[in-house]
């Protein structure tokens, strides 16, 4: 039952241990991240209590930013335009949305929102390719960085590698360890060029992960031909 | 006023002055559409949206624009908001930055759905653990102003510039981990002044 409550999340959902870092949810709060970055920080707060929080916290401090910023005297002339607009254009006022009543999960994986808008609910519908044995990849139009679902093989080992950039690695179902712990759902490893990795996938299930890369890979071990974000020549 | 008793506010954080005032305006917008609480919100935030959309590096056109836009969405979403959640200032920064995102670098911008059936709730607390966040800006504003110079310029190129702290390590020729050390410091002391003081 453990085992399904991990997968599936809600109520019994796991909370993560592998977080993504103050300076990155910084970014994240002040809008500097790139569409890329920010669907994996998002799809990380839906499972993640406490950087939600964190979050909160910092938007906290860019409201007060911008209640810091001068306080010039108001222009009648824009409120005038803005109040004509409001008579004038479609500004219908938005709802509050209601909470989804179906349950979209597909073959017990339940997808974090914004990635699920990203990619539908049902994986087997994705163009997955064989990259190396062990590896499945699907590679996502996302602009800002490369973007794509890896799928580990229950048990498969990743060959060794560094990155010249940081990657992002947001674990959505089954696990995988390497030399720095253990990885979840929700959990996120931050690989940068001073980690030399070499992920190994748990044994009971498919790990299934989110995963970002901002530049290209470096790789230290044998290798023959690879593609990022794990692996590329 | 027209907008006064009708919301629910926690009067635990409430405090006189103007900023329950505003939050006061966006409900009653939201609930009357009320025109003289929405003019209320302009002639506070819109001088300073002004001077964030510039000092993000628009024209004096375009941020007029931003900023005509960004009110005629609080308008539209005042019934949205909630004082329980979040101040005036910081539920109108969040619509301004992901205005700017979207007129200035035409990209979307992911953001969780609090609807979304996948959605880990938090964790129960006892009361004393509570994380409850104080609304009331102004010891955070107070706070801010008195950060050293050094940490307050770094906030200020990541909220107003919208740059990432890697952009500000270069564009400051400081290492990454001096700049990343003085968000840390800088944020630390702000936590302070933002949990369960009330
Ligand atoms: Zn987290």
């Amino acid at each position: 039952m453990g085992e399904i409550e991990r997968t599936l999340g809600g109520d019994g959902g796991r909370l993560p241990v592998h977080h993504i870092g103050e300076e990155l949810l910084l970014d994240y709060a002040a809008g500097a991240t790139s569409e890329a970055m920010s669907l994996l920080i998002a799809s990380h707060l839906a499972l993640c209590p406490m950087c939600r929080q964190q979050l909160a916290e910092l938007e906290l401090v860019g409201g007060a930013m911008l209640d810091a910023l001068p306080d010039d005297e108001c222009d009648e002339a824009s409120l005038d335009a803005v109040l004509a607009r409001l008579d004038r254009d479609d500004v219908t006022p938005v709802q509050p949305t209601a909470p989804v009543a179906a349950d979209p999960a597909v073959d017990g994986i339940l997808l974090p929102e914004p990635l699920r808008s990203y990619v539908g609910s049902d994986l087997n519908k994705l163009g997955w390719k064989r990259r190396i044995r062990g590896l499945d990849e699907c590679v996502l139009p996302v602009g800002g960085a490369r973007v794509s679902l890896m799928r580990i093989h229950q048990g498969a080992s990743m060959p060794k590698h560094t990155h010249a950039g940081n990657e992002l690695t947001l674990v959505l179902t089954g696990g995988f360890t390497d030399a720095r712990g253990s990885y979840l759902r929700g959990d996120v490893a931050v690989t940068d060029q001073h980690v030399d990795h070499q992920p190994t996938a748990d044994l009971d299930e498919d790990c299934l992960c989110l995963a970002v890369v901002d530049a290209p890979l470096r790789l230290t071990g044998r290798m023959t031909r690879f593609l990022n974000p794990f692996l590329r020549i | 006023m027209a907008f006064n008793g009708m919301m629910s506010i926690d009067t635990s954080t409430a405090q006189p002055g103007g900023r329950e005032a505003l939050d006061r305006a966006l409900v009653a917008i939201g609930a009357e559409r009320d025109r003289a609480a929405f003019a209320l919100v302009f002639r506070h935030f819109a001088p300073r949206l002004r001077a964030f959309m510039i000092r993000g590096g628009c024209d004096r056109g375009d941020a007029e624009e931003i900023v005509q836009d960004v009110m005629v969405t609080v308008w539209r979403r005042a019934e949205t908001f909630d004082p329980r959640q979040a101040s005036a200032s910081t539920w109108i920064f969040t619509i301004a930055r992901n205005r700017r995102i979207d007129r200035l670098r035409r990209e979307r911008r992911p953001e969780l759905d609090p609807n979304d059936p996948a959605l880990v709730p938090d964790a129960p607390r006892s009361a004393d653990q509570s994380l409850a966040l104080s609304q009331d800006t102004r010891r955070l504003e107070s706070a801010i102003a008195t950060l050293p110079q050094e940490q307050r310029d770094i906030l200020e190129r990541a909220y107003y510039d919208e740059k990432p702290h890697s952009v500000i390590a270069e564009e400051t020729g400081l290492p990454l981990g001096t700049v990343k050390s003085r968000l840390r410091l800088a944020l630390g002391r702000l936590r302070k002044e933002v949990r369960d003081h009330g």
